[in-house]
């Protein structure tokens, strides 16, 4: 703008210069001697006048080129911006209006055509979101199913890139492994699943499979146990994805991918070795206490004529080993109760619910008859339903036998944090001596016996039970205590699974490895981890340090705000008040969390293989590379500014028009929580997706291309 | 001469009558009640037959009947196994490590008697 106002300028003073000396030639040459001496002598009395006017007549001519520059170029300049921001990203943008009338006329123009390309491209929009709704409905169906599958699922393009998985799977690897902090590995869309199992392992499945596939087999799956980092194991099934099209590629690798189910065994392996171990043991008391009954006995038999010292010898070890091996079967009886009772969970049931099958229960099994007090039917409790069920038509069996009750009512009310369920009869009255005897007796109902007592059932349900005996109207009953299921917890979980089910894209099928260098990908395909830091101050150097960390990843140009990583962490040091204000991170709430040694390797992970982007990303690099030596921990993969990068789209813009800010509000993205980590990372990735094609208007569309362009702006310089 | 027999049984129960039928039945008997004691023996006592549980403390009788096994002035000695544990594995590992016999507890008089004569004819 500068140099087209100087060259215009430059162009009225040629101009003038030339018109003037022009004249003068045309006029000395038409006149005579005479006359022309006269001229000559005019012009040199005049020449102050002749200065004057010159130096006039510039100044003039560049207040006109100013004038036209300011009215014209200008307006010009910033309109095609405009042009090209509605064009690419914000179809919402609008022309502003300036400069000569001219101007102001095509801006209007320009925003008459904004406005039918936005109506255009809404319509565009919305045909698309009716054409997709089919589509997703299908998916969600999907979603839904997998997020009820008690196992893992991922399903992985043929390079091992999760593109879906679900709930399950997530939470079987971020389980704890030792290091809180650390996670082995992360699971996540566009993530290798190689870091999840055993890389060799997993690679001889797939030979497997592969094989099976060119084998023409009808099924082929293959089975495989993985150990799991947390120390587990589990049970992994792999199927193939097949390829579909029916072109030469797809008949050259028919493996388009792959299906893991995951199962964690672990517990299913503890509980069969310790089933396997009572046994054992059992086999082992049995076999040796027996040996030395029955030597004993043979002996007895075999030399009656033993002396009676040797006789009462023998019976001895007799009944001695009679009495080991009864209280050897009865430790073993109650260590398998235990284990019985560690293998069922408990589930959550409503007590109207749980009241009817007993009910049912004990009129099929027993033959009494069953009425129902007041039940809530608001109220859920946490139980085991079969045993629940199974003790309390136990007691309806004994009142049965016992005192020849015949019928029963039963009823469920809230008591405090418990549900109180009644068991009430009318009619004979219980000594409470036969009351507790029947809590430690097995439940024994319709001939049917369980391995527990009364009163570990309740035990393990945390629940207590009492007999009352009849008062008013000869109505005694049994009161049964439980804890009710937590609240909300069952609401929440249902929610939760309404809200994220499962995770998955579907275009990364089409996305295979390429052996190209990062720096030639272009800018679309790359995996991404915006991230964004809060710290104690500005000064890294002056020992500031890191007091949180906000990062999500960018897969296949999709923001995934599902997988993010939001850290707080322990500066060790005091915060400066001021900071406090901007990040509204309080001491307090820096207490107990863990230091940055703790959280940048898990930081670390998280962006394993993916492409850093950040706002004024000179900044956070700073405080990362500061703790290099210090955590041996080093970010070496390539990053982006988006600071730069919109210098590079409207370079025309003052440095305030490059805030995050200013850039989201340019670019139409939603702003919707500021000064968090986590927030201003999530505005920097929309913003971030919103550069890309504005980019690739510009020719930018490698990586390479995009990192050049940033060092060119002038922000590249800015040092921390 | 009597045959001489070690009994290598930690179970008192089982022993006393073990030692009562071999006396009954004219052996010439010795009882340890851990695998240490039965190696001294072995060699003290130089039994014809060793009655070996697996189940002893401080050795077992696994290492016992190895250790036996390896020393060549030892060899004529004949192992019977006595135990509690029946899985084939521990069965086959016995007769493998060079026991004779393997018996296993709750066990009948008589096949052990028998046994026993077996080996020592």
């Amino acid at each position: 703008m500068r140099a087209r106002f100087a060259a215009v300028w430059g162009a009225c003073c040629a101009l003038i210069f030339s018109t003037q000396a022009i004249v003068f030639f045309i006029l000395d040459s038409a006149l005579a001697v005479e006359e022309r001496v006269a001229l000559h002598r005019l012009l040199a009395d005049n020449a102050d006048i002749l200065v004057v006017s010159s130096v006039i007549l510039i100044v003039l001519s560049g207040l006109i080129a100013y004038w036209i520059a300011s009215r014209h170029f200008a307006p010009a300049h910033r309109l095609s911006e405009s042009v090209r921001l509605i064009a690419a990203s914000n179809a919402g943008h609008r022309a502003q209006p300036e400069g000569a009338a001219e101007m102001r006329e095509l801006a209007t123009a320009v925003n008459v055509l904004a406005a039918r390309h936005e109506a255009a491209i809404d319509d565009v929009q919305a045909r698309v979101t009716e054409a997709r709704a089919d589509a997703d409905q299908q998916r969600n169906r999907l979603a839904a199913l997998m997020s009820e599958l008690a196992q893992s699922v991922m399903v992985c393009n043929a390079d091992g890139r999760i593109l879906l998985y679900n709930e399950r799977a997530r939470s079987m690897f971020s389980a704890p492994t030792g290091d809180r902090e650390a996670p082995a590995a992360y699971v996540g869309l566009g993530r290798s699943v190689f870091t999840l199992l055993e890389s060799d392992l997993l690679s001889h499945a797939l030979e497997q499979l592969r094989y099976r596939l060119s084998r023409g087999e009808a099924r082929p799956v293959a089975v495989f146990m993985a150990a799991l980092h947390g120390g587990s194991l589990a049970r992994v099934q792999m199927a193939p994805v097949t390829a579909t099209g029916d072109d030469a590629v797809s008949a050259a690798y028919p493996l388009a991918g792959f299906v893991l189910l995951l199962e964690d065994i672990g517990d299913e392996v503890r509980r069969a070795e310790r089933s396997d171990q009572l046994l054992q043991d059992l086999t082992e008391s049995v076999r040796s206490a027996l040996g030395g009954v029955r030597a004993a006995v043979e002996n007895l038999v075999n030399y009656p004529e033993m002396a009676a010292e040797r006789r009462r010898q023998f019976t001895g070890i007799i009944r001695e080993e009679a009495d080991r091996l009864t209280s050897k079967l009865d430790r073993t009886m109650r260590e398998y109760s235990d284990y019985v009772r560690s293998q069922r969970s408990l589930e959550q049931i409503r007590v109207a619910d749980l009241i009817d099958v007993i009910r049912h229960r004990v009129e099929t099994r027993l033959g009494l008859l069953t009425g129902v007090e007041e039940v809530d039917p608001s109220l859920w409790v946490m139980v085991d339903s079969y045993t629940m069920v199974q003790a309390v038509s136990y007691l309806a069996s004994q009142l049965k036998e016992s005192l020849g009750v015949r019928a029963v009512r039963l009823g469920g009310v809230a008591a405090g944090r418990h549900a109180r369920i009644e068991l009430t009869w009318i009619g004979a009255t219980l000594a409470a001596s036969t009351a507790l005897t029947w809590e430690n007796e097995a439940l024994t109902t319709g001939g049917e016996t369980s391995p527990l007592t009364f009163r570990e059932v309740l035990d393990r349900h945390r629940g207590e039970a009492w007999y009352e005996p009849g008062r008013a109207q000869r109505r005694s009953c049994f009161q049964l205590l439980l804890p009710l299921a937590e609240p909300g917890s069952a609401a929440q979980s249902s929610a939760s699974r309404a809200g994220r089910p499962v995770y998955y894209d579907f275009d990364l099928f089409q996305r295979s490895e390429q052996a190209s260098e990062l720096d030639d990908m272009p800018l679309a395909e790359l995996a991404y981890t915006v991230f964004d830091t809060e710290t104690t101050g500005l000064e890294p150097s002056a020992g500031d340090e890191i007091i949180a960390i906000g990062a999500m990843r960018i897969v296949n140009g999709r923001l995934l705000t599902d997988e993010c990583f939001d850290r707080l962490v322990d500066p060790r040091r005091r915060l400066h008040p001021d900071s406090i204000e901007i990040h509204g991170i309080r001491p307090e709430m820096l207490e107990g969390q863990p230091t940055l040694d703790k959280v940048l390797p898990a930081f670390h992970k998280f962006c394993e293989e993916t492409v850093l982007v950040g706002h004024n990303v000179a900044f956070d690099m700073r405080f990362l590379e500061l703790k290099e030596r210090a955590t041996g921990i080093r970010f070496t993969q390539p990053v982006l500014d988006t600071l730069l990068l919109s210098a590079v789209v409207h370079g025309n813009l003052g440095t305030n028009e490059h805030q995050l800010e200013a850039i989201a509000q340019r670019l139409a993205v939603k702003v919707n929580e500021r000064h968090t980590a986590l927030g201003d990372a999530m505005i920097t990735g929309e913003a971030f997706l919103k550069m890309v094609p504005l980019l690739a208007e510009r020719g930018i569309v490698t990586l390479k291309q995009a990192r050049e362009a940033s060092a060119r702006t002038q922000y590249a310089r800015l040092q921390y | 001469m009597a045959k001489k027999v070690l009994i290598a049984e930690d179970e008192p129960n089982i022993a006393v009558s073990l030692e009562f039928l071999l006396e009954q039945s004219g052996y010439e008997i010795r009882t340890v009640a851990d695998g240490e004691e039965a190696l001294r023996l072995a060699r003290e006592f130089r039994p014809d037959l060793m009655l070996l549980d697996i189940m002893l403390p401080l050795r077992n009788g696994f290492q016992v009947c190895q250790l036996v096994r390896e020393a060549p002035e030892l060899s004529p000695m004949k192992i019977i196994m006595l135990t509690a544990k029946g899985r084939d594995t521990e069965v086959a590992k016995g007769l493998a490590l060079g026991a004779d016999a393997y018996i296993t507890k709750p066990f009948a008089t008589k096949e052990l008697l028998d046994t026993i004569k077996r080996l020592l004819e």
